[in-house]
């Protein structure tokens, strides 16, 4: 996830991954295995072991 | 005559000059330096959410800070993510596919980095991730070099304007091949934004009175000492440049020609 490893207790939907990393699934975007995701399929996508998983938002640029 | 807007891929826009959102001191001398700057596009980048395991240990957790969004009304303002940072086709397009869900148009700043110093872009890489994403229903909006060719081949390559650099990204020296910017607003059929380079009101200016569409600013403004004084001073330096443009200047000559009349001059 975002570059790092990080443990999951089992396979878990993106829905449910971005809320016990607390973050408003409203104002991100999440890359699942190099496929971006419609936010209307973060309650169908399962992320699961060995998964990689891209979660962004919006910074200052310019 | 319509000094102020400006109009891509069919959008109008209420002002040509376009912000950013980098660099500020805070987020309310940003949100002052918008209003100031009158722009209705503004820029963002689109970067990893900071995920960290907290002290002491259990699950990881966003590190909270404040969201950009939160400062940014978007009833006000039309985002425009960026790609800044990529250095390849695949990473530009990727992070303009997150930006497109993360936001809420397809419109993307395309940037694909070609040297770490300069920040010069690599026009083979940008001209592919603009035909991919032009493909994919994006409106392209590539940052390239103040090159004619370079702009001419993304104009044909789908884009809905090119936006030639003035000068490297935030070094402020102001346009530095003013006849090139000149070529590129003649041979192109889309808009033309002067992207990077701009250092104050004057060089803004210059790029208006060559022609450009629009200039798109965010160092400028946001690391000047009162940005918010900055940002107006734009807005004035783009109305201005743009008016100068359409009034179509003098010829430059090397002699004088005086103003007033020659004849009837006291004591001759």
């Amino acid at each position: 996830m975002n570059g790092d490893r990080y443990e999951l207790a089992g396979p878990v939907t993106v829905s449910s991954l971005l809320a016990q990393l607390d973050i408003d699934p409203r104002r991100v975007a999440v890359e699942h295995n190099l496929v971006v995701l419609k936010r209307a399929t973060f309650e169908t996508t399962t992320v699961r072991e060995g998964d990689q998983v891209e979660i962004v938002n919006f910074v200052g640029g310019g | 005559m319509d000094s102020s807007t400006l109009t891509i891929a069919g959008k109008t826009f209420t002002s040509r000059l376009i912000v950013g959102t980098g660099k500020y001191s805070s987020p309310s001398v940003m949100v002052k330096a918008h209003e100031a700057s009158g722009a209705e596009m503004i820029t963002v980048a689109v970067r990893r959410v900071n995920i960290s395991v907290p002290r002491g240990g259990g699950a990881p957790r966003e590190s909270k800070e404040a969201s950009l969004l939160d400062y940014i009304d978007p009833s006000k303002y039309f985002l425009l993510p960026n790609t800044a940072g990529c250095y390849t086709a695949d990473e530009a397009v990727r992070t303009a596919r997150l930006g497109r869900e993360a936001g809420l148009s397809n419109w993307v700043k395309l940037e694909v980095i070609g040297d770490e110093r300069t920040l010069f872009p690599d026009n083979e890489a940008l001209i592919e991730a603009t035909r991919t994403l032009v493909r994919e229903g994006f409106v392209v909006l590539p940052y390239t070099n103040d090159d004619p060719v370079a702009c001419r081949k993304l104009e044909d390559a789908g884009a809905a304007a090119v936006m030639p650099l003035g000068a490297p990204i935030g070094s402020g020296l102001g346009i530095q091949n003013v006849n090139n910017i000149r070529i590129i607003r003649e041979f192109s059929h889309v808009p033309v934004i002067v992207d990077a380079g701009v250092g104050t009101a004057s060089d803004a200016s210059q790029a208006m009175e060559l022609g450009a569409d629009g200039v798109l600013m965010n160092t400028a403004i946001a690391g000047a000492q009162d940005p918010v004084a900055m940002a107006e001073a734009m807005k004035l330096a783009v109305r201005a440049g743009r008016l100068a443009y359409l009034a179509g200047r003098i010829p430059r000559k090397m002699y004088a020609s005086a103003s007033s009349p020659v004849e009837g001059l006291v004591g001759r």
